[in-house]
């Protein structure tokens, strides 16, 4: 696993290998004093990179391909998920999943983006990179969660929408810009969250609602840093500075007031962690989805255009 | 998102080309005639050997397609607040400053009411030479702001669209106008007023993904570029020469993404027909 671990995460980890290796003579040595020292300065360390993270480091655990996908919040927090397929029109897009699920005792509608783990897994889900198909088959669902008047949670990880040949032809703007229109006048309530990667029309695509929440260590923005980069540097080496200029991380998007509030993860991230993340994030939807199961569809949906109206910084 | 390729003071050699030179004598890109300015001006900035559509901005489409002096500006004076402070190879507020005393415009659109064979509409028209055409919080809002009126006034809404995308130096809020004006043409059409999507070249990233591809009906221009992702990027990922005619209005019309490609010069007589298969 040792090609997961990214640079800023080393020295923690020689720490902890350090006293892991102790550990082995804890009985035998008179070292336990030793260890809650050095304990104690593992935390510190953590706490001392992991607050100060550029933004840029910040997008690198957003990747992390240990963090916990869609899939694994589903069958973390949920309980009789059922998984439905196809967007009736075309095929079924596995770069986004979705389906009914109990959470605690509530029936909701859960919708995500959805990566692979290995190469393997990747190509069955293109990287996490919806197909217009993807966008038809989560407007299905939210419809039908509509119909029977189950709120809809949409968790959002991708690098983008799929930039193909195919996804054009058959209108991957049109299916966006669909999804946005839909899904701003839908009757139930919908909470959005940023679980890794909210990279632009592709994540918006699954991101208008009610309530928008970000984990800790996630990023949104109109495009990638490296995109970006390419583009208004023309050269791929200025991501980090690309990454800065966006201001992209969580905490940059609730001082935006674009997003509403940011769900913290375990110290090092939510690949450290799967089952206490899971917990924290259940525990807010059951919260957020308490309040807004209580607002009348009319005001919801008013509330909902109100919010994205209010978006935006300009001079008169 | 955001594929427009270059900033004003680094346009790429084709669209430089495509916007219109001054002096008296233009030299069509498609066909290489030599046309007079004047001669250009009447047949409505298109090629009379070749039928080439050029370039053109929101002052040249509203001659032609509003009455004559029947457009009444709004917002006009609205700028962008630079709220990230975005700073690349240059600071994105001296783009913004540079870009209005160049192009004589304040954002990338232009809005206001107007009247079309005498019918009163809500107008939008965006302008590729404004950083790309590209769509940050002033073209959100103005465009929402437009929609607004024409839901208040119960008048059709007109938008043209030219744009490479939502705009990299607003970031996130750029990100989020794609939702503000969605959000308000469904409520227009939940009034049943009617919207009509004109999409000229090019019209591509976010702004495709939002308000162009909602249109009650779908109008191109002849051989405009409109996608979602830029040529560019989809032959890097692909790998792969693109086929002829890729991306074209053509192409969206075989594919059913648009619901007709007019000519400019019957662009005015189609929109006008259409209003009045769908107002009362
Ligand atoms: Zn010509």
């Amino acid at each position: 696993m040792a090609k997961n671990i990214l640079e800023f995460e080393k020295p923690i980890i020689e720490l902890e290998n350090k006293i892991e290796e102790m550990r082995k003579y804890e009985d035998n040595l008179d070292i336990k004093e030793e260890i809650t020292l050095l304990e104690d300065k593992v935390t510190k360390l953590k706490e001392n990179i992991y607050d100060n993270l550029t933004r840029w480091q910040r997008v690198q655990l957003a990747r992390h391909p240990e963090r916990p996908f869609t899939l694994d919040y589903l069958y973390l927090m949920t309980n009789d998920f059922v998984e439905l397929h196809g967007d009736r029109y075309y095929r079924d897009d596995n770069a986004i999943v979705g389906g009914f699920a109990m959470l605690e005792d509530q029936k909701v509608m859960i919708i995500g983006h959805q990566k692979g783990r290995d190469t393997k897994s990747n190509l069955f889900r293109n990287f996490g990179m919806p197909n217009p198909e993807g966008y038809r088959k989560a407007l299905r669902l939210m419809k039908l969660a509509e119909k029977f008047n189950r709120p809809v949670i949409t968790l959002l990880d991708t690098p983008g929408a799929y930039p193909g040949l195919e996804a054009e032809q058959n209108g991957q703007a049109e299916a966006i810009a669909r999804n946005l229109f839909e899904m701003s006048r839908l009757q139930v309530p919908i909470v959005v969250v940023i679980i890794g990667e909210g990279a632009s029309g592709g994540a918006l695509g699954i991101g208008v609602g009610d309530r928008i929440l970000m984990l800790e260590n996630t990023w949104y923005s109109v495009i990638s840093p490296e995109s970006c980069s390419s583009i208004l540097w023309r050269s791929w080496d200025y991501k980090e500075q690309a990454a800065e200029s966006l201001r992209l991380t969580a905490k940059d998007l609730l001082e935006q007031k674009i997003i509403d509030r940011i769900v913290a993860e375990p110290l090092g991230g939510a690949h450290k962690n799967h089952i206490k993340i899971a917990e924290t994030l259940k525990e807010i939807l059951l919260e957020e989805l308490k309040e807004l199961t209580k607002i009348k569809p009319d005001k919801l949906v008013q509330n909902r255009l109100e919010k994205f109206g209010s978006m935006g910084v300009y001079v008169e | 998102m955001a594929w427009f390729k270059r900033s004003k003071e680094n346009i790429s050699p084709e669209s430089q080309k495509r916007d219109i030179p001054d002096g008296q004598w233009i030299k069509c890109d498609s066909c290489s005639e030599i046309i007079h300015k004047k001669q250009l001006e009447l047949s409505n900035w298109v090629c009379p050997k070749c039928d080439f559509h050029f370039r053109i901005g929101s002052e040249e489409y509203i001659k032609t397609l509003l009455d004559d002096g029947s457009f009444k500006e709004m917002d006009k004076k609205m700028k962008s607040g630079d709220p990230l402070e975005f700073e690349d190879t240059k600071k994105y507020a001296a783009r913004i400053e540079s870009t209005m005393s160049k192009t004589n415009l304040n954002d990338a659109v232009k809005t206001g009411t107007g009247k079309i064979n005498g019918a009163k509409v809500s107008f939008a028209c965006m302008d590729f030479k404004f950083i790309g055409g590209s769509m940050g919080s002033v073209v959100g809002e103005k465009i929402a702001r437009a929609i607004d009126k024409a839901y208040s006034s119960k008048m059709p809404m007109i938008i043209i669209s030219q744009s490479g995308g939502a705009r990299m130096m607003e970031g996130a809020f750029s990100l989020m106008q794609m939702a503000k004006t969605s959000s308000r043409l469904a409520r227009l059409a939940e009034a049943k007023i009617p919207y009509i999507s004109i999409l000229a070249d090019p019209t591509t990233g976010g702004t495709t993904a939002s308000y162009a591809m909602l249109g009650d009906v779908i109008i191109a221009e002849p051989k405009a570029l409109i996608g979602f992702a830029g040529p560019r990027v989809i032959k890097q990922t692909i790998g792969k020469d693109l086929p002829e005619g890729f991306q074209r209005s053509e192409f969206l019309l075989e594919h059913g993404f648009v619901d007709m490609i007019v000519q400019r010069k019957d662009l005015k007589e189609t929109v006008s027909k259409m209003i009045g298969y769908m107002t009362n």
